[in-house]
């Protein structure tokens, strides 16, 4: 039998007082999310990447003996590329998490709307998804470098962690410019366009299977320019354990400076679309 | 709680509202009743602080929604007129993580959520996904998920568009014992007969303007007569044959597919058109009603 509405309030309904509180609000939805997912997050987080180490790294890997120095000072194409798929891992997370989903809550089930008519505003709602992103490329990297570790790929135990933790600022530098990307666009057809002439070649060409150098000079340019050479770079640099700290400060300002920029952007980007 | 002095919002150059005064009394339950495009959604989504005014004063809980729109959006209920649910999410999870949105405790949520639950009649459907849901099911959740935060203000925007009768008779129901229990609610629609049924008091909007304001009943006697003649002829006679009897009414209509007649005694008005030898292939005698206000306003029927 239905209960008449009570409108007594033990607790009142506030607006939050910072940002992080906004945020904070908006963990049980993602934990939601997450309980929903996981199943098949698995396969593309864990399955998936060890596929490759073993088909790339291992098996094709050992076709290949080059001089160290060649490779950014790896003794095996392992080594080497190890770090690379590491990264470019981090991208990957970021262009599914930041593609189809943001379009789903933006325009097919227009949960971003239902977010917004609560009392949380555009920066809660980015800072709770990014952070989202974050912990759940932390979470992958983590299993994916002690995989690659029982494979015997490592030296230097500091170095794989803070490759590890710098794994949350590769996922940022794309997490941000992909999710300002897909508030930007009208529909999906352009996801196309992202994956065909963004993450694919940024994949190939970035340093994770080859070092840039071989791409000749003015080739190695552009490759530079690319925010995953960075974190492909930096992250070689900490699981090999020579670190340039000149060349590694560059990279960390390059992706903070990326990150940080596009999510002032996707923040206004979400504002312009649901409040009009 | 609510209060807009000459209220506008042009997108470009298309202009919404164009300047409208309302005043929303606490326990009302108020209505904006027009066309498609008459300006309604516009102004919910002002008052719902998703769309800064163009022009004009706007206060909710005597509050400005450009500055303080987390506040005031704390203390409204809000059920769109497109739903807006996670439809990978179950209906608990949909009120759950919504509640939280709202700061409240999590033990809190849980207990309103059975309570909200039970009065949108949706107990045994707790675990089953949106996806699974009714039209009509969907929209009770999407009302429930509205009062999760024990709002003080409802505001539904066409809340039983695209619903079938049965449906939008529980959706009433639920309505009318939020309205006793003493939430102010604020609703759009374009369905005369739910405007009757719901509102205390509405405004008749029209192109961006209020054409309209007062009780239903206050509306259609100062708009209307007490009853109306509907008299149908064959296709396209009706334009022609509206001359021979137009001074049988206080006033006339002609509408494609038959002739209105207003009139206090509708029944001799009918007989009397029988006397000038006319026969009408059918004829009905009704009470007037909001859609006769409408079309006196604006000359124009409420649903194309």
């Amino acid at each position: 039998m239905a209960t008449d509405y009570a409108p007594a309030t033990p607790s009142t309904p506030t607006a939050p007082s910072g940002l992080v509180s906004g945020a904070l609000r908006m963990v049980d939805y993602w934990l939601t999310v997450a309980a929903r997912t996981w199943k098949g997050a698995v396969v593309t987080t864990f399955v998936t990447p060890f596929l490759y180490v073993l088909a790339l790294g291992v098996l094709l890997g050992g076709f290949i003996e080059a001089d160290p120095a060649t490779l950014d000072g790896a003794t095996t194409y392992l080594a080497f590329v190890a770090p690379g798929m590491v990264a470019a891992h981090s991208m990957n997370i970021a262009f599914a998490e930041m593609t189809y989903p943001v379009m789903g809550m933006l325009k097919w089930q227009r949960i971003y709307y239902s977010m917004i008519a609560s009392p949380l505003a555009p920066s809660h709602i980015v800072l709770a998804q990014v952070a989202w992103v974050v912990l759940r490329t932390l979470l992958a990297c983590g299993v994916f470098l002690l995989v690659l570790a029982a494979f015997g790929v490592f030296d230097t135990f500091w170095g794989v962690l803070a490759a590890w933790v710098l794994q949350g600022l590769v996922v940022l530098a794309f997490t941000t410019p992909v999710l300002l990307f897909s508030l930007s666009i009208r529909g999906e057809e352009s996801f196309a366009l992202i994956f065909r002439l963004g993450m694919i070649p940024l994949t190939l060409f970035s340093g994770t299977f080859f070092p840039i150098g071989n791409l000749g000079s003015v080739l190695e340019k552009i490759a530079m320019a690319s925010p995953l050479w960075h974190g492909v770079d930096l992250t070689r640099m900490l699981t090999l354990g020579r670190l340039d700290w000149g060349v590694a400060a560059l990279h960390v300002v390059y992706l903070v400076v990326l990150a940080a920029v596009c999510w002032w952007l996707a923040i206004r980007k979400l504002a312009e679309r649901l409040v009009s | 709680m609510i209060s807009a002095r000459g209220l506008r919002k042009t997108f470009g150059d298309f202009e919404a509202v164009r300047g409208i005064d309302v005043s929303v009394r606490p326990g009302v339950a108020f209505g904006f009743l027009g066309p498609n495009g008459a300006g309604k959604s516009s102004t919910m989504r002002m008052i719902c602080c998703v769309s800064p005014p163009t022009g004009g004063e706007l206060r909710v809980f005597g509050m400005d929604p450009a500055q303080d729109g987390p506040k005031i959006k704390a203390r409204l209920g809000v059920c769109p007129q497109e739903d807006t649910l996670d439809v990978e999410l179950n209906v608990y999870d949909n009120l759950y993580v919504y509640g939280r949105y709202f700061g409240l405790p999590r033990a809190e949520v849980k207990g309103r959520i059975e309570e909200l639950l039970d009065f949108v009649q949706l107990t045994d459907k707790a675990k089953a996904k949106v996806d699974d849901l009714s039209g009509g099911m969907k929209r009770r959740l999407t009302i429930a998920r509205s009062l999760i935060n024990r709002p003080e203000i409802l505001v539904l925007d066409e809340p039983t568009t695209g619903l079938d009768p049965q449906a939008r008779h529980v959706i009433w129901d639920r309505l009318f014992r939020l309205k006793q229990a003493g939430v102010t609610l604020l609703l759009t629609t374009h369905y005369m007969d739910e405007a009757e049924q719901l509102c205390d008091e509405l405004v008749v909007m029209d192109q961006g303007r209020i054409v309209a304001h007062g009780t239903p009943l206050g509306l259609i006697r100062d708009h209307s007569t007490r009853e109306v003649a509907e008299l149908r002829f064959g296709v396209g006679e009706h334009e022609s044959l509206a001359a021979k009897v137009e001074d049988l009414a206080e006033r006339i209509e002609v509408l494609p597919d038959r002739l209105l007649l207003y009139s206090d005694d509708g029944e001799s008005v009918i007989e009397a058109v029988h006397g000038r030898g006319l026969t009408p292939a059918a004829t009905l005698v009704r009470r007037s009603s909001l859609e006769d206000v409408f079309l006196h306003l604006t000359g124009r029927t409420l649903v194309d």
